[in-house]
């Protein structure tokens, strides 16, 4: 994977935790090589790169980064003992740095569910694990326990570049979540692709557009004051075109993360981002 | 009819000309009754009233109805609105450039002129997929809003 850098004026150089040194720039960005060549973007980019400076420093400060809150939530929860089988997620999977090292940059991924396999993103395989395995309830979605421990397991693999699988069984999940992509929906009648792919780089009244890329979920907005989903952000951008979102944890919404996620194939994962 | 999905001159039937006009007074096109020359202008008006061009500078401007800033600037509202969005083309000078009726095309379904374009058709009900219930069988703007934004269009001159 090649890490190119573009525009002018570089000011300073940091070095992420996955020892990637990224370029800070004013004007510029860094990019990443699409991971095919029917990737319909030329060059791949963080969402970070769109935000401003105070923001990106933010994100880059674990100490201030307001979603290592969330992160030590996940933290006392994993080794908290909950439900019928007095067992914690530690029990099972150990140390989490090990136990989950290799598992946020490459879901969403098939795993068993209820007796069948399905395409599950890192919440739905919480609640697996805690009504299945812990007999213990399921967290509703952007509830903090699920968050924090989704930023958790995510923020094991920081810096590792987002892998997931697309071929083989996966392919009709991927073939579904293009398709969402590319549809318009709402009253205002358009598609994700008009404003992240097409768009990219643009302002649209105050906002910068991104790529809407997905590496950095979840991530702590101010808007929000507090920490989202991803799934709560495809929400968020299908209800600004007033249209009816999918649920959150929905066939829908994961075919679209996994094929968002292969948009941004070869980014590095920086859970807990902060976005504005 | 660049789009296969859904033409304006198909007879609708009153059912979706009636859920969507509720307010309609008489005299005013419903979004299924637009006449539409050529694919390319609508020269009668919607509404038989004449658009004010006052009126529609705040259609235009206001984040709720027309929110035109969020993908196009105009020069001369820089002063007085913030962020003009960078996604569509400018309009400074569109009035020189186009006719009444290209504008009222635009502003009703730019799909007519453009199958891809990312501008809502600001005057159309039919042919849309999960629109959220608040706005189920709503066009985005009246009849008469429309005449007054393209009214406001046509003192953009250069
Ligand atoms: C009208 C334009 C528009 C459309 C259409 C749209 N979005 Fe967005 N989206 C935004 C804006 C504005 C933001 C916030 C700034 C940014 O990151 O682009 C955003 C942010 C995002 C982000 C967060 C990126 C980050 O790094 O924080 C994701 C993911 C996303 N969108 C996905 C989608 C998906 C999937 C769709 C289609 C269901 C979609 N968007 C449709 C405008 C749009
Ligand atoms: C009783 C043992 C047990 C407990 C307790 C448990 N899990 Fe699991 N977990 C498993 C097993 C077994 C798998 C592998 C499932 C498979 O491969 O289909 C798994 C898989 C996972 C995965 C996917 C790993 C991968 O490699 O894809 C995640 C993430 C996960 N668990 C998180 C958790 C969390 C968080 C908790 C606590 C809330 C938890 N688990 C509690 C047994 C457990």
């Amino acid at each position: 994977m090649m890490k190119k850098t573009v525009g002018l004026g570089v000011a300073a150089s940091v070095v992420l935790a996955g020892g990637l040194a990224v370029a800070e720039l004013r004007e510029g960005y860094v990019y990443f090589e699409p991971s095919s060549e029917e990737h319909p973007l030329d060059e791949i980019i963080s969402g970070r790169e769109f935000r401003d400076d105070a923001t990106r420093a933010l994100q880059e400060d674990d100490f201030e980064n307001p979603g290592f809150l969330s992160l030590e939530e996940g933290e006392e929860l994993w080794s908290t003992v909950d439900g019928s089988e007095n067992k914690s997620c530690e029990s099972c999977h150990g140390d989490v740095a090990e136990g989950m090292a290799g598992v946020g940059s490459t879901y969403p991924k098939l795993m068993a569910q209820g007796g069948k396999t399905t395409l599950t993103n890192i919440e739905n395989q919480i609640n697996t694990c805690r009504t299945e395995r812990m007999g213990a309830e399921a967290y509703k979605y952007d509830k903090p326990q699920l968050t924090g421990l989704t930023v958790l397991i995510k923020n094991v693999d920081r810096g590792e570049p987002v892998n997931v699988s697309t071929e083989g069984d996966y392919e009709s999940w991927f073939k579904k979540g293009e398709e969402l992509y590319y549809t318009r929906v709402g009253q205002l009648d358009m598609s994700c692709a008009h404003c992240h792919e097409e768009h990219y780089g643009e302002y649209i009244r105050a906002d910068h557009l991104s790529q809407g890329q997905t590496n950095g979920f979840p991530t702590y907005r101010f808007k929000w004051q507090g920490m989202g989903s991803l799934h709560r952000r495809f929400s968020g951008c299908m209800k600004n075109i007033r249209g009816v979102p999918y649920a959150k944890g929905s066939d829908e919404f994961l075919a679209l993360e996994l094929y968002t996620a292969w948009r941004g194939q070869g980014l590095p994962v920086e859970t807990p981002s902060v976005r504005n | 009819m660049s789009s296969p999905l859904w033409t304006y001159r198909m007879a609708l039937g009153a059912a979706v000309a009636a859920l969507t006009v509720a307010t309609a007074l008489a005299g005013t096109v419903g979004p299924g009754d637009v006449e539409i020359v050529d694919d390319s202008a609508i020269p009668a008006s919607l509404t038989g009233v004449a658009g004010d061009p006052v009126a529609g500078k705040d259609v235009f401007t206001g984040r709720k109805l027309g929110n035109c800033l969020a993908c196009h600037q105009v020069s001369s509202l820089m002063d007085e609105q913030q962020f003009h969005g960078e996604v569509a083309p400018p309009l400074d000078g569109v009035a020189d450039r186009y006719s009444e009726g290209e504008l009222r095309l635009q502003v009703v379904n730019s799909k007519v002129i453009n199958e891809d374009t990312l501008m809502p058709a600001f005057y159309r009900v039919e042919g849309l997929n999960r629109v959220n219930e608040k706005f189920e069988g709503k066009t985005i703007l009246t009849a008469q809003q429309v005449e007054d934004v393209v009214a406001y269009l046509q003192t953009l001159k250069e």
